[in-house]
């Protein structure tokens, strides 16, 4: 049986609602006043490595980061 | 997700008990199962000393579990509330009255002896109401779990108490995402200038208010 129920306008543009959530968040944080903002900021900064993989082998990783380079 | 979790709640306390009912056998909820944390399955521990008398069954992982606490008979006069962040605990079962929370379907009131829910939040206000102490707080997004025990989990991914918001930059916000609301073209454009829109006169009418 088909659900009818309203979805919510950010599913029916195509957005998850993981992606919401920390758009939300991230709005939220913007929204801070010093230095909570910068404590914030510092915490949510990520530094990972991601690689696809074929056949098997992993290909060249791509870095993201936050960080700067030291 | 969500509507089907309340639609499998729904069938699960409508089914009755029943051994032949292969169909539909209703497992019970977590606040009815009496986890014996000190003694594991006994048919396990059986089933083992059979093989191998000498050695010591290992523990299961229900063993090392805290059981939920069961669900009182009597209405408890105090709602216990575990509101948690991904970097940390505001509140670890706090005793409080009344837990105030920003539901998609608009504010909901938590009380002792509330029907288990689960509800997921929109930006908003929550409060904690305990004797005459109100403590306020703006929700980015999350859910909020209600037990049958009257114990409440609010889970948000941000949660700032309202002397830590910046109104200059909330205007700014609201006047930025107003102006992109109506210059958007692609749907997802649209959807996150809603967003925008939708976030900053949370949070307007979070600190006016």
């Amino acid at each position: 049986m088909a659900s009818t129920a309203a979805v919510p306008f950010w599913r029916s543009a195509g957005m998850t609602y993981i992606t919401y959530s920390n758009i939300c968040a991230n709005l939220v944080r913007n929204c801070l006043k010093e230095p909570h903002k910068a404590e914030a900021i510092n915490r949510e900064k990520v530094h990972f490595s991601v690689s696809k993989w074929v056949d098997g082998k992993p290909q060249k990783p791509t870095i993201r980061s936050d960080t700067p380079e030291a | 997700m969500f509507r089907q979790v309340a639609h499998r709640i729904l069938t699960r306390s409508t089914t009755t008990y029943s051994a032949g009912a292969a169909a539909t056998i209703r497992r019970p909820y977590s606040t009815e199962v009496v986890a014996d944390a000190s003694s594991g399955d006994s048919a396990f521990v059986e089933a083992w000393k059979k093989v191998a008398p000498n050695i010591d069954p290992p523990k299961t992982p229900i063993q090392y579990m805290e059981p939920r606490p069961p669900t009182p008979s009597t209405l408890p006069s105090k709602l216990t509330v575990n509101f948690v962040l991904p970097y940390s605990a505001e509140l670890s079962k706090a005793e409080v009255d009344m837990v105030i929370v920003p539901a998609t379907t608009g504010q909901m009131g938590i009380l002792p002896g509330h029907v288990p829910t689960i509800a997921e939040l929109k930006p908003g206000l929550l409060s904690v109401h305990e004797g005459n102490d109100v403590k306020k707080y703006f929700i980015s997004s999350g859910f909020a779990f209600v037990h049958s025990n009257s114990y409440a989990d609010i889970l948000a991914v941000e949660a700032i108490p309202l002397d830590r918001i910046d109104q200059a930059q909330v205007q700014k916000g609201l006047s930025e995402f107003t102006q992109k609301l109506n210059s958007a073209s692609t749907d997802l454009d649209k959807a996150e200038a809603q967003i925008g829109v939708d976030v900053h006169s949370a949070l307007n009418s979070a600190l006016t208010g």
